[in-house]
């Protein structure tokens, strides 16, 4: 049987035979130098049942990877996410967060209210995140309502005075946009703003969670005793300074958007913002 | 560990094989991400992280992978990657994973990538693979950063900026704007990554014998 393989460490050379020569015939070293090469076990790559079996084996293992990758995240991102949301609300109160603990900030001065009739009550479960998932009526299997959908207002003590935060949440040109509206204790006049989005055009839709868009809306009234009339309106073409502000150029259709969000949520809050 | 083929591996593909450059890989990408400074900058730690491990993976792998299927594979392996990536960054480092939102998701579509596991990790050691992603990585990272540099001096007149940080203000001062100088609006657009790109192209080859057709 000569079919064994050995390989001089020296040189390179390889030998075939039962056993290593005395000398390499290249470079003479003795036969110490040798080592034996194993023949590779080669895979059977292309047929296809390994293939099929390998897909298999591939998808079961990368999906319990995934599931176990998001699962023993998902507290942390959850707690990460509600932490967020926070800092936006300070955000539109105009609080600087990174000068306070956003956390500690929020427990303390802002109180998670919801509205009853015409009026807020405290809001006693858990915070939440989603507000446009939390205005809609839950419903039971038989799609009966069995819980009002619930409309959140944080009711925010700053430097004693008295703040109104209004989440507002719908959609832009390629996803969802969101944002929180701070009113002053008037309830008319808009303290703050801010927004933000999911996927809106770098550099077009997307400038509307910049300081520049949202500090527009500071001094604004939301409406009249009749109707919501904040809007945004195309770049340059503001004719009633007191509700109007300029869109964004190139971004219309966030633009707009924004404009349908604002009389969306805030038109919810007719009753309480009315007086 | 360090072989002179292992130091080819993650050299060359900073200068004579460069991934933009030479290879004309990640073209798509560096237009999208150069107009700042500071996305290119995360674009090209991200493609290198990720670039470094699918290709360790894949080369450990490559004896086993079935060859009709092997892309399908590859891809699985990025993609899987990023999904775990981005989802560690959103529990432990949230404020980066909103800033890079859109960015980890291209790593995906980034042709770097495939070719590299492609034409170098499915054959090659998990060590030498690894250098050749961080060496490639890198290469892509050094050529987006300087497109990003002039794109930014020369279209926004200002550098590491971000949307919600100023950056360093280099050109829009007064009497930068008396002398007559206005901001490039083209510099802004990705046609001019591309022609940038093309600019370090000409460059390199007429300085390299080696690059040159004949």
């Amino acid at each position: 049987m000569a079919n064994k393989k050995f390989k001089c460490t020296t040189c390179g050379y390889i030998h075939e035979g039962d056993k290593a020569p005395e000398t390499c015939p290249q470079c003479n070293a003795p036969a110490s130098a040798f080592v034996e090469l194993k023949a590779e076990k080669k895979l059977p790559t292309t047929s296809n049942g390994y293939t099929f079996a390998y897909v298999a084996a591939m998808v079961v293992v990368v999906a319990f990877l995934l599931s176990f990758v998001s699962s023993s995240l998902r507290e942390r991102q959850d707690a990460n996410v509600k932490l967020d949301t926070k800092k936006q609300i300070l955000y539109s109160l105009n609080v600087d967060v990174k000068s306070v603990n956003p956390d500690a900030y929020f427990t303390e001065n802002v109180k998670d209210m919801i509205l009853k009739g015409d009026t807020i009550v405290e809001y006693k479960g858990e915070f939440v995140t989603n507000y446009e998932a939390e205005s809609k009526d839950k419903k039971d299997k038989d799609d009966k309502v069995i819980e009002e959908g619930r409309l959140h207002v944080f009711v925010c003590n700053l430097n004693g005075q008295t703040k109104y935060v209004i989440p507002v949440y719908g959609a832009g040109l390629w996803g969802a946009i969101w944002g929180y509206v701070a009113l002053n204790d008037d309830k008319n006049t808009v303290f703050g703003t801010y927004f933000s989005h999911a996927s809106e055009t770098p550099g077009l839709g997307a400038k509307i969670d910049t300081p520049k868009f949202q500090k527009q809306f500071e001094g604004k009234l939301v409406g009249d005793s009749t109707s919501v009339k904040i809007s945004v309106v195309k770049n340059g073409k503001v004719k009633d300074a007191k509700y109007e502000v300029d869109g964004i150029s190139g971004g219309t259709i966030t633009s707009t958007g924004v404009d349908a969000m604002l009389k969306n949520c805030l038109g919810n809050y007719t009753k309480f913002l009315k007086r | 560990m360090s072989s002179k083929k292992n130091k080819e591996a993650l050299l060359t593909p900073l200068g004579l094989n460069n991934p933009v450059t030479v290879q004309v890989l990640g073209i798509c990408s560096a237009l999208a991400v150069t107009a700042k400074l500071v996305p290119a900058i995360v674009m090209g730690i991200s493609v290198t992280i990720i670039t470094a491990l699918s290709n360790v993976v894949i080369s450990c792998l490559r004896k086993t992978i079935p060859l009709r299927i092997r892309i399908i594979v590859q891809l699985v392996v990025v993609a899987a990657l990023v999904t775990i990536v981005s989802g560690v960054l959103k529990a432990f480092a949230y404020d980066i994973s909103v800033q890079l939102s859109v960015y980890v998701g291209l790593i995906i579509t980034n042709c770097i990538l495939m070719g590299r596991l492609e034409a170098f990790a499915m054959q090659n050691d998990p060590w030498p693979s690894f250098l050749d992603g961080v060496g490639n990585g890198l290469g892509y990272a050094k050529i987006l950063i300087i497109v990003a540099f002039f794109r930014e001096l020369f279209g926004s007149g200002t550098l590491f900026a971000t949307d919600t940080q100023p950056g360093i203000n280099v050109l829009n001062h007064d009497f930068v704007a008396n002398a007559g100088y206005v901001n490039n609006g083209l510099m802004l657009m990705p046609p001019m990554a591309l022609i940038i790109v093309a600019c370090i192209i000409w460059w390199q080859r007429a300085h390299n014998k080696d690059l040159q057709q004949k």
